[in-house]
C-alpha cells in the first residue's frame, strides 16, 4: 500500500501475486508501461505480474484486462 | 488517501471451490476471454443491485463451472438449452434478472434452435454469446463460428468451404429477426474495445432490467490454448482473423422504442381448465358431471376392461369413432387409452386405433388382444379377425363386408352400417351407427353421457343431427338384434 509515501501518484495497482496466471495481458495493457512480469514464481509456478511501483494513473485498464476475477486492485489518489 | 476503485466484484463468491488447494483463481486457461466476461458482468450485477435476483444459467462449454464463481442463482441446463431454461426462469419469475450465458458450441451448434426462437419470441432475457471461434472444453474441435482455413483437431489441413460450410454470423443472423430488442458484436483485444464490450454488456442487461426484450451481446474472446498462441498474441489473432469475418457493431437496437411487456398472456389458471373444456355440467349434463366429480357410474357395469380396436379404410371417421369412446370413458371417471395408426394418406388408406377403457390403470395403450373388434371393411376383418380373444366380440359393417368371420368362439354382430347411415341421410356417418352398436350390445358406457360427448366433440354442426340420429339407430339396432337372440335362444 501506498500510504505514508511523500509523493503520491494519481494511482496504484497491487497484483495478488497467487491469483496471476502470467498471462502478460495487464502488461500489454498498461498505457503508462508500469507492469512487468516477475523473475520469481508464484505458488502455481507463474512468473505473475507485478506494478513497478511508480506511473500508475489509476485508469484501471489492466483491472479490465486482466481475466482473473480477484487478482488485480486499482486504487485512486 | 487512496481508495479501491478498481476490485474484485461483490457478485463473486469469496472463494471458488472448484479446485481442490486453490480456492483464489478460476478454472479458465491464462488468457481466457472468459475471465473478462465474467468481472464485466459481476460487476454490472454489483452496479445494478441485483445480486439477489440475477439467476444465471450456466451452458455446457469452458463456462460450464460459472455457478462456482458467481454469487447469484445459478443453473446448469442441457448443452444449448439456456435460452430456453431462462425463457421458463424470466416468466416464472418476472422480476429476475436472467443471464444466459453461452459459447459458440452452445448457442451456435447445438443450441441454435433454441436461441433462435427465444430471439424470435423476443424473450425477455440477456444472453451474453461467447465467440472463439473453437470448442475450447473439448479440445480445439471445429465450431460453427470457426474461420475458413482455420485448423483444429477436426479440420487439421483447415476448415474447406466445401466439407464444413462458412462461419455463422449469430449476431447478424439474429438481428434479421423482428424479435430482439437488441443485438451487438463486441470484442476483446486492446483497452478500448474492452471498454466496449463492458459498455455493451451492461445495456444488455438494464434492458432487461428496463423489461425491455430480448438482447444479446456477442463477444469474440481470445482462446489462447484453442488457437495454439501465447495470450498476448490472442489479441493480434482476433484482430487479424476474426474481425474480417465478424465485423464489430450494433446490429440491432430498437432498446428505446420496446415498452415493458405487460401484453403477455398469463397462464389459465387451473381451476378454470374443467370450464374451458366443458367438463363443469350443464344443463343436460348434470349427471356426468356429477361423474367427473368422482360420484358413481350409473346404468353401467361397475367393472370394465374393453380393449378394443376400431379398423377400417381411412376417411370412415374410426379415429374419431375412438376418441368418443375414450373422451366418454373418461367424462364416467374411467381410465381410458386412444392410440392411432394410420398411414399419411387422409383418405382412402388404412387406420385403425387401440382404445382400452378401464376401472384399473393401463399399462400400455396398445390393443394386441382386443375384446373388441370393429371392422368396417373387408382387409380390416381379415387381418384382425384372428387376434379376438375367445368369447370376445366382432362388429362388421355388412354393408360392405360380403363374408361373415370365420371365427365361431366370439360373439358377431353383422351391422350394416353404411347402409343404415346412407338411409337416414349420408353414409359418413357409418362410424356412429357402429358406435351406437358398441353401445346396444356391450352397455360400456352410459349412452346419455356418450351423446354428450357426441355433441361436444362434433365440430360440424350440420352433422350433428345426422350423428346423433345415426348413434340412436346403431344402438336401437343392438338391442333389437339382443331381443331376438334371447327371443330365439340364440
Amino acid at each position: 500500500m501506498p500510504e505514508g509515501k511523500e509523493k503520491k501518484d494519481r494511482g496504484w495497482t497491487e497484483v495478488h501475486s497467487e491469483e496471476c496466471k502470467g498471462c502478460g495481458l495487464c502488461i500489454e495493457a498498461c498505457p503508462v508501461c508500469g507492469m512487468h512480469l516477475s523473475d520469481k514464481l508464484n505458488g502455481r509456478g507463474y512468473h505473475f505480474g507485478e506494478y513497478q511501483g511508480h506511473g500508475c494513473t489509476g485508469c484501471g485498464v489492466c483491472f479490465y484486462a486482466c481475466p482473473e476475477p480477484g487478482a488485480i486492485t486499482v486504487f485512486k489518489n | 488517501m487512496y481508495a479501491q476503485t478498481f476490485q474484485r466484484p461483490r457478485s463473486f463468491y469469496g472463494q471458488f471451490d472448484r479446485k481442490p488447494g486453490d480456492h483464489l483463481t478460476t478454472h479458465y486457461c491464462p488468457g481466457c476471454g472468459h475471465g473478462n466476461i465474467h468481472k464485466i458482468v459481476a460487476e454490472a450485477i454489483d452496479d445494478f443491485g441485483a445480486q439477489d435476483r440475477t439467476v444465471f444459467v450456466s451452458p455446457v462449454g469452458c463456462s460450464v463451472f460459472a455457478y462456482y464463481y458467481f454469487d447469484v442463482g445459478n443453473l446448469q441446463v442441457a448443452h444449448g438449452r439456456a435460452p430456453a431454461v431462462a425463457t421458463a426462469v424470466k416468466r416464472a419469475l418476472p422480476d429476475s434478472l436472467v443471464i444466459s450465458y453461452q459459447g459458440d458450441g452452445d448457442l451456435a451448434a447445438i443450441g441454435g434452435n433454441e436461441i433462435l426462437h427465444a430471439a424470435n419470441r423476443g424473450e425477455d432475457i440477456t444472453v451474453i454469446f461467447v465467440n472463439n471461434a473453437i470448442y475450447g472444453m473439448t479440445g480445439g474441435q471445429m465450431a460453427p463460428t470457426s474461420l475458413i482455413g482455420m485448423k483444429t483437431t477436426t479440420t487439421p489441413m483447415g476448415r474447406v468451404v466445401a466439407n464444413d460450410g462458412f462461419p455463422v454470423r449469430v449476431a447478424e443472423l439474429l438481428s434479421t429477426l423482428e424479435g430482439p430488442t437488441y443485438i451487438e458484436r463486441v470484442a476483446l483485444y486492446d483497452n478500448k474495445t474492452r471498454a466496449k464490450a463492458r459498455k455493451a454488456i451492461r445495456k444488455a442487461l438494464q434492458n432487461q432490467i428496463e423489461g425491455r426484450g430480448f438482447s444479446l451481446v456477442e463477444v469474440l474472446s481470445p482462446c489462447p490454448t484453442g488457437w495454439g498462441v501465447t495470450p498476448v498474441d490472442s489479441l493480434k489473432w482476433i484482430e487479424e482473423n476474426m474481425l474480417p469475418n465478424f465485423p464489430l457493431g450494433v446490429f440491432k437496437d430498437k432498446s428505446a422504442e420496446r415498452e415493458h411487456r405487460t401484453h403477455r398472456r398469463q397462464a389459465i389458471a387451473i381451476q378454470d381448465v374443467p370450464g374451458i373444456l366443458g367438463l363443469n355440467g350443464n344443463a343436460g349434463n348434470e349427471r356426468s358431471a356429477g361423474i367427473l366429480a368422482g360420484g358413481p357410474r350409473t346404468s353401467c357395469p361397475p367393472n370394465v376392461d374393453y380393449r378394443l380396436k376400431i379398423a377400417g379404410f381411412g376417411g370412415q371417421g374410426l379415429l374419431f369413432l375412438g376418441r368418443l369412446l375414450a373422451e366418454a370413458g373418461m367424462r364416467q371417471n374411467l381410465h381410458v387409452s386412444w392410440l392411432p395408426s394410420y398411414g399419411p394418406e387422409m383418405r382412402g388408406g388404412t387406420a385403425n386405433c387401440h382404445v382400452n377403457i378401464s376401472t384399473t390403470e393401463i399399462g400400455s395403450p396398445l390393443v394386441s388382444a382386443p375384446t373388441v373388434l370393429i371392422a368396417m371393411n373387408k382387409p380390416s376383418l381379415d387381418k384382425f379377425e384372428n387376434e379376438v380373444v375367445g368369447g370376445g366380440l366382432i362388429i362388421y359393417d355388412s354393408s360392405l363386408i360380403d363374408h361373415p368371420p370365420a371365427r365361431s368362439d366370439v360373439e358377431v354382430i353383422a351391422l350394416p352400417a353404411t347402409e343404415m347411415a346412407d338411409k337416414i341421410g349420408s353414409a359418413k356417418s357409418a362410424n356412429m351407427v357402429a358406435l351406437g352398436a358398441l353401445i346396444g350390445k356391450t352397455n360400456m358406457l352410459d349412452k346419455d353421457a356418450l351423446l354428450h360427448v357426441v355433441r361436444s366433440m362434433t365440430k360440424k354442426v350440420a352433422l350433428l343431427d345426422l350423428n346423433l340420429r345415426a348413434v340412436e339407430s346403431g344402438f336401437e339396432f343392438a338391442r333389437a338384434n339382443a331381443a331376438e337372440e334371447s327371443l330365439w335362444g340364440v
